[in-house]
């Protein structure tokens, strides 16, 4: 049956590829399949700063994210739905304005100082100039490459859960603002908080353009650099980031239940 | 007697109230403006600077007038249409097959769960992947030499040049389709398949004159949204050609890196145009999803 042609023709596109990687960073010692890539891999001082450093990126993001984006959605739900269709428009920027283009953006701007237009008063110092202005900057970028996916999700969930009917039955309760925030509205959005978090992971932890042109020590770069003079360690941390994306969004469709999502960086 | 309301947080506000309720929304405008609309403003105003830093559309001229640019764009659209139908077919084929060809759900949930994997598993790992499979000394290529005979890289092909590349992107376009077409493929009621065969129709003409019509714009939108998604792509193309191919979004990374243009000011305008290709297939996207939300709520 045609069908199942298609589907077997699709399965091998997709897991040929995956294959070879693995087969190729199992062959490091000569004539024997083992682990010898992966154990060299992983014992790089190198590998586990970079590592390590983007989950810390990717964590930021996704706090930093969850600060913004939640109130920002709540309020617009609650109180203003005229900003609504200007919001919308702004989360769908980032798909205009892809990754190179923002850096190219971010870079000429903050590798100066900002200065109030027209005038010598300087707002702030260059931000590509200090260790922490470069995390801001990054952090930032990550954040708008992640609006999309990240503010959507917590908007349909607030729309699935009617944030408006859980407000006023906490009012009537008595809480605060702040207790309606955090023990109300962010339980209920559970899952499309974590299917948004899940999806920045899986952005942020990959991303090579802003971290390289940001001059940022992260993973992506650490990635690229390891292939230009090593053979099978490189294949080997493919091989391993295929599968924690794969980890990110298996819990995505457990947390969602159904429809997949797309994002990432090409 | 009147009930005790409860205080519901939307009140009508007397008109002199009415700007703080913008309050709230200020620290996401402040971040989409530091962010995002001062920096793309920042390469728009700087694509109509020339080096003296007077106005000028001398830029956007260039970019029709330069022969390089000219080709940079026509490779960059090359790449993302091919990718992008090619995508389009097998990805719709693959979503047909799992809605209305009747695969088993287990299958299908597979299918669903490997694509959103696949359509995020781009960038660095995937060229890695691809010349572990059909770079020199890849998978493919050994099977091909050795057992079918075939040397590819002797009869011409080369995974670090345009054909590869597609085959490459290819990786991460066909999930996307998958994703976007399941839902619109489920949307085709079941009534109109066997409305049509009560007055006579055969599976051909129910193809092309029921269900193809409905899911076109559907499936176009989706093929924009493709062509985008190749279009702005840049770290799978440098991880794999190391930048020796020149689509747009390298020379634009070449540009940032180091002034090779000669000319910030054209530097700018080539992000620009790219922004404006982008923008045309998202709003392309967008009109054709309203479309086809017409018959597949």
């Amino acid at each position: 049956m045609w069908s199942w042609f298609w589907f077997i023709l699709g399965a091998l596109y997709f897991i040929l590829p995956l294959y070879a990687t693995l087969e190729f960073s199992l062959q490091m010692k000569r004539d024997q399949i083992s682990l010898l890539a992966y154990q060299k891999a992983f014992e790089d001082p190198q590998f586990i700063k970079t590592f390590t450093y983007s989950n810390v990126l990717a964590l930021a993001t996704i706090l930093a994210g969850i600060v913004l984006f939640v109130p920002t959605a709540y309020w617009i739900r609650l109180r203003l739905p005229e900003a609504r269709r200007l919001t919308e428009f702004i989360t769908f920027l980032p798909f205009v304005v892809p990754a190179i283009i923002l850096v190219f953006g971010l870079i000429r701007i903050y590798s100066t100082p900002v200065k109030i237009p027209f005038t010598d008063i300087e707002l702030f110092q260059p931000l590509t100039t200090t260790h922490f202005g470069t995390n801001v900057l990054i952090v930032a970028g990550y954040m708008v490459l992640a609006m999309p996916y990240m503010y959507r999700s917590v908007d349909i969930g607030m729309r699935t859960v009617d944030v408006r009917t859980l407000t006023e039955a906490a009012q009537s309760l008595g809480a605060n603002w702040f207790t309606i925030i955090t023990r109300v509205i962010l339980p209920n959005i559970r899952a499309s908080l974590l299917s948004g978090a899940l999806l920045t992971f899986a952005i942020v932890v990959g991303e090579v353009t802003l971290a390289s042109f940001l001059g940022v020590n992260a993973f992506g770069p650490y990635l690229f650099l390891l292939g230009q003079h090593l053979a099978y360690q490189p294949a080997a941390l493919s091989f391993v980031t295929f599968l924690l994306t794969w980890m990110a969004m298996g819990l995505i469709q457990l947390f969602t239940g159904g429809q997949g999502q797309a994002a990432g960086a090409h | 007697m009147t009930q005790a309301t409860l205080s519901a947080p939307k009140k009508v506000a007397p008109a002199s109230l009415d700007w703080k309720k913008w309050l709230g929304v200020i620290p996401f405008f402040l971040f989409a403006i530091l962010f995002l609309i001062l920096p793309s403003i920042r390469l728009f105003v700087g694509s109509f600077t020339n080096n003296q830093g007077r106005f000028t559309i001398d830029n956007i001229l260039q970019l029709f007038e330069q022969k390089s640019i000219l080709d940079a764009y026509w490779l960059s659209i090359r790449i993302s249409a091919v990718t992008a139908i090619g995508g389009g077919i097998l990805g719709f084929l693959l979503a047909y097959a799992v809605t209305v060809g009747g695969l088993p759900t287990p299958v299908r949930s597979a299918l669903i769960t490997f694509s959103g994997v696949a359509s995020n598993f781009a960038g660095v790992p995937l060229a890695f992947a691809f010349v572990a499979t059909l770079g020199r000394t890849g998978i493919i290529t050994g099977i091909l030499k050795n057992v079918f005979h075939i040397n590819i890289y002797q009869a011409g092909f080369n995974l670090y040049s345009f054909v590869g590349l597609c085959l490459t992107y290819m990786y991460f376009q066909f999930p996307l389709m998958v994703l976007i077409m399941a839902p619109a493929l489920d949307g085709l009621k079941r009534e109109w398949r066997e409305a049509a065969e009560n007055l006579g129709a055969t599976t051909v003409q129910y193809w092309t004159q029921v269900a193809m019509p409905i899911l076109l714009p559907s499936i176009l939108g989706a093929m924009i949204l493709l062509f985008g998604n190749a279009f702005g792509a840049y770290a799978t193309a440098y991880a794999l050609t190391g930048g020796t191919l020149p689509i747009v979004t390298i020379q634009i990374g070449a540009q940032i890196r180091g002034d090779v243009l000669h000319n910030p000011g054209l530097g700018y305008a080539m992000a620009m145009g790219m922004v404006f290709i982008m923008a045309i297939s998202l709003a392309g996207y967008s009109w054709l999803q309203r479309i086809s939300e017409r018959w597949l709520r």
